[in-house]
Formats: structure tokens, sequence, C-alpha cells
């Protein structure tokens, strides 16, 4: 070929061939197997030399390759190869004629299955020129299989402490307001502090007809809305949490009368019973609210308070809902 | 730092002298943290901290802790990994001491963003080698030491060390190898058992 820095007719001995490609073969025009790389004799027993290529060896790609014409028009192309009779395990491989039309040498190699042959045949290092990448491939499925090991192990570890993270969380991660495991903290301090406090426990009415007509999402938009609500009529110390899918609890510390929860209550009521848009409809719900009031005398527990405040709420659904009712009035 | 090093020092610790000596090691350190992620970030100083107060604990000097610390990494199961990624460095031992200039080329081969000391090897004659180990972490060749030491016993060959500051901070390790293949070694196959 012209270009080519090569002297011509480069003559190597066997066991430079043998040491630049330990995977090579040479074969006889007729097809025989007259020579044989080192690495090569160990995947073939000794039974390689003198036997037919194709006896011993498939073409899977190109297809059509059957016999040494049709290997000699693929010299110089990529081919897949496999040795009869070894499973999936393929070879790569690069023909070329040898000068003189005295047959074919072909180059072999292992191409992706490398870690399979290496375990199967027991290569070791002098098995590959050392010019072959085989042993740094090797050695990047081991680093990388070890990395991703640690990486598994981290993973899990980071895993467990999102959940315990999690579960010390005070926070409803839907609406930003506080959740069940807040609320109970903040009552409990209530109480200890034995200081007069109100509890009011709110259900929302019609919510579960938003969820079914519209929406999962247009749930979630309605209780973003609602928490919004909320917030907007708490003073500072109060404490609003969402503890259930519609449900919500306010604790307001501080004296207060009857009258002023109810206004606060009716509020709300008020501010919720106004249509929420939702991607241009109207998401129409109401709200009933339980109020129970501790007033520091004794000491009431924290039980006993949120089922008043339960009851309160159910006197106000079977009044027809959308409505506020105090506890014991 | 990448935590890889940090984790190494919290391995060999725990696995050498317990769990509750890694605490105090730890609790020495007033990091506020009690162990280490090997594929997290650390800052370098927090290694000098941790080298520094195990040295305290263990009452020795940095130097012997690190040098143990580079025999475990090659000699204990839990980082067999480890050995087994150095041996793909070389077919003998010669091979390998050679293969160290490029170690810091392959550590990042597995993790780009891990950067170990720059290594460089001379050779001297056959038997003499001197290699040089430009480490962040002070006294980083003493761990080079322990380890080559370990790793001389796994290729079964016999030679001698000793290490000596070098200029700029640098260590200098003086290689004396008597015989490469003076005992059998420990075997390595290419192909790992499938894990």
């Amino acid at each position: 070929m012209d270009g080519s820095d090569h002297p011509a007719g480069v003559a190597l001995d066997p066991q430079a061939i043998d040491r630049l490609m330990p995977m090579h073969l040479c074969l006889a025009p007729d097809g025989t197997i007259t020579g044989c790389g080192p690495t090569l004799r160990k995947l073939g027993g000794d039974g390689l030399a003198g036997r037919p290529f194709f006896d011993l060896f498939e073409v899977r790609r190109p297809g059509g390759i059957a016999g040494m014409a049709d290997l000699s028009r693929r010299a110089g192309q990529r081919l897949y190869l496999a040795l009869k009779g070894q499973g999936a395990a393929g070879l790569r491989g690069l023909a070329v004629p040898l000068a003189g039309g005295r047959g074919l040498i072909l180059n072999l190699s292992f191409g992706v299955a490398l870690l399979d042959a290496v375990r199967a045949f027991q290569l070791t290092d002098s098995d590959f020129a050392p010019t072959d990448l085989a042993v740094e491939l090797l050695y990047l499925v081991e680093a990388k299989s070890a990395v991703m090991e640690e990486l598994r192990q981290l993973n899990l570890r980071l895993q467990d402490a999102t959940l315990a993270a999690e579960q010390r969380a005070l926070t409803d991660t839907l609406t930003g307001l506080r959740n069940r495991r807040a609320l109970d903290e903040a009552l409990a301090e209530a109480i200890a502090r034995r200081g007069p406090f109100a509890l009011m426990h709110m259900d929302l009415d019609f919510f579960k007809a938003v969820n079914d007509t519209l929406g999962h999402a247009a749930g979630d938009h309605v209780l973003r809305t609602v928490a919004r609500v909320l917030t907007a009529e708490m003073r500072q110390g109060d404490t609003v949490a969402r503890v259930g899918g519609d449900e919500f609890v306010l604790l307001l510390p501080g004296p207060a009368t009857p009258p002023q929860l109810r206004a606060v209550a009716d509020r709300i009521i008020g501010g919720l019973t106004e249509p929420i848009a939702f991607e241009g409809r109207p998401c129409r719900i109401s709200a009933s609210i339980g109020i129970t009031v501790a007033t520091g005398a004794g000491r009431p527990d924290a039980a006993t308070l949120q089922a008043e405040a339960d009851a309160a709420l159910y006197a106000s659904k079977r009044a027809g809902r959308g409505r506020a009712t105090m506890f014991g009035a | 730092m990448h935590g890889l090093i940090n984790t190494a020092i919290q391995c060999f610790v725990r696995d050498t002298y317990g769990a509750a000596t890694w605490a105090a090691v730890m609790r020495k350190t007033r990091l506020g943290i009690e162990s280490f992620e090997a594929m997290l970030g650390y800052d370098p100083a927090v290694t000098d901290r941790v080298v520094a107060a195990a040295a305290f604990v263990l009452r020795r000097p940095a130097g012997m802790v690190l040098e143990d610390l580079g025999t475990f990494l090659v000699c204990s199961p839990a980082t067999q990994a480890l050995r087994r990624l150095l041996r793909f460095g070389g077919v003998g031992f010669v091979d390998f001491l050679h293969s160290l200039d490029d170690l810091p080329d392959r550590a990042r081969l597995a993790l780009p963003q891990f950067h170990l000391p720059l290594m460089e090897l001379t050779e001297h004659d056959a038997q003499r080698y001197s290699l040089r180990c430009r480490t962040p972490v002070g006294g980083g060749g003493h761990i080079m030491l322990g380890l080559l030491r370990a790793m001389a016993d796994d290729y079964g060959a016999l030679a001698t060390f000793e290490i000596r500051p070098g200029a700029g901070g640098e260590d200098v390790i003086a290689i004396h190898l008597a015989e490469e293949g003076f005992a059998e070694g420990r075997r390595f196959d290419l192909a790992a058992a499938v894990a």
C-alpha cells in the first residue's frame, strides 16, 4: 500500500508472532490450521494445529462465511467468531492474507466476554500481549464493582438516615403545616404549662368529592389553600397541624371566650366556603369545626381534650356541616 | 480529600484495636462525627486530625500508625479488593514497583475525583530503587512504606525498605530488593471469584 511506513515484506520468526499476537491462527489456503498462538492453545487444547479451521470455529458475523474464499473476501474486516462447543463465549477476529498466497493469518481477542474467558481458561497476565488492555479491563471491572458496592452500602445508610429523619420530622410535607407529632408535643407542652388554651378540630366537608371528580392534584391544591387560610387566622404561638387526610387541629394558647373562639371558627369556615380555583375549575368545600377549652383548672389530659373536640366536631357534622360547635354547649 | 483515606484509617483502627478505641479517636478529633463515608469528600485537614488523634490514643508515633495502616490495607480480609487492584499492577514485584508511577492514574480510572499522591520510581540498579512520594497528607510516605512491605510479601519477594524525608516535604523510600522470587507469594487469579 502506498504511504505505508513498513519496509516491504516484514519477516517475523514464530516466537515474535506468538508474543505480538498470542491468539493468532495461521491458516493454509485449504483452511487447515498450520499454526496457533500460545493463548489460543490453552483454549483449544492441543488439538488445533492440523485441523480444518471451519470444523473448530464458526464465524457468526458477517453471515455467510463458510469457507476460505469467503474469509479471504472479508480480510481486513472485524469478524465475530466462536469456538464450536464453547457455549456463548464470543471472539473477535481480524484476518489478513499472508504474502505469496500462502493463506491467512487470523488474530483473535476476547472482546467483552473477556472475564468469562479468563475464568474458564485460568488465563494470566502473560497470556496477553503487553500492549493488550485486557488486564486493564479486568482491573476496571473489579474497581467498578468495589466502588458500586461502596455506593450501594452508602445508599442503604442514607436511606435509613432519611427514614429516621422523617420520623423525627415535625412538618407535614404537603402543606408545610405541623404534623401529628408536632401537635402532640405542643399539646403536651400546653398542658404542662397549665395555662388556658383552646383546641379546635376541623374536618373538611365535600373534600372527597373534589378528589373523586377533579383528581388528587386538585385535592392537594385544596389542602394547600386550606393551609394558607388557617395560617392567616393564626397568631404567634398558635399551632396549626394537619393530622390526617383532610383533618386539621388548631391549638390556641391563652384565654379566649366562647364567642371569640366561635368568631375565629366562623372566619375560617367563611374563608374555606369561597370556591377554590384549580386549573380554571372551582372546587367547592366547606369545613366543620369542634372546639373545646382547657381552663387551666385541674390537669386536663390530651386524650380527653381531643375526644371533646372530636365530639363537638361530630355535633357540627350532624347539625348539617359548615359550622362550629363548642363542646358542652 | 476523598473519604476513602479516612475510611481506611477508621477500618484499620476498628478492626485492629476495637470499636471503643475508634470512638476514642473520633472524640479526640472533636469533629462531631462518629465515622466516615468512603464515597464522600472531606477537608484534607480532617485526615491530619484523625491521624494525630489515632497516634495520641494508640500512644504510638504517627509514622508507625500509618505504616501499620499500609500493611493492614494489603493484608486485611476487609480490604482484599484493594490488594487485588494493586496486584493488577504487575506480574512480579519489580513490575509492580514500576506500576506505582501509574497508580494515581489507575485510581482516577475507578474514581475520577480521587487524587492519590504522585509517586515516582527511580531504578538505580536491579536491586536498588527509590520511590518519591509527594503526599498532601503529612506522613503519607509511611502508608506507602507499610504497603510496600506487605506487597513484597504478597509477591514472595525479599526486600528491605527505609524511609527518609526528601526535599519539599516529600518522602523518599529506599528499596533494596534481595531476591524477587524468594518465596512462593500469594496466589493471584486475574478473574476473582464472582462476588
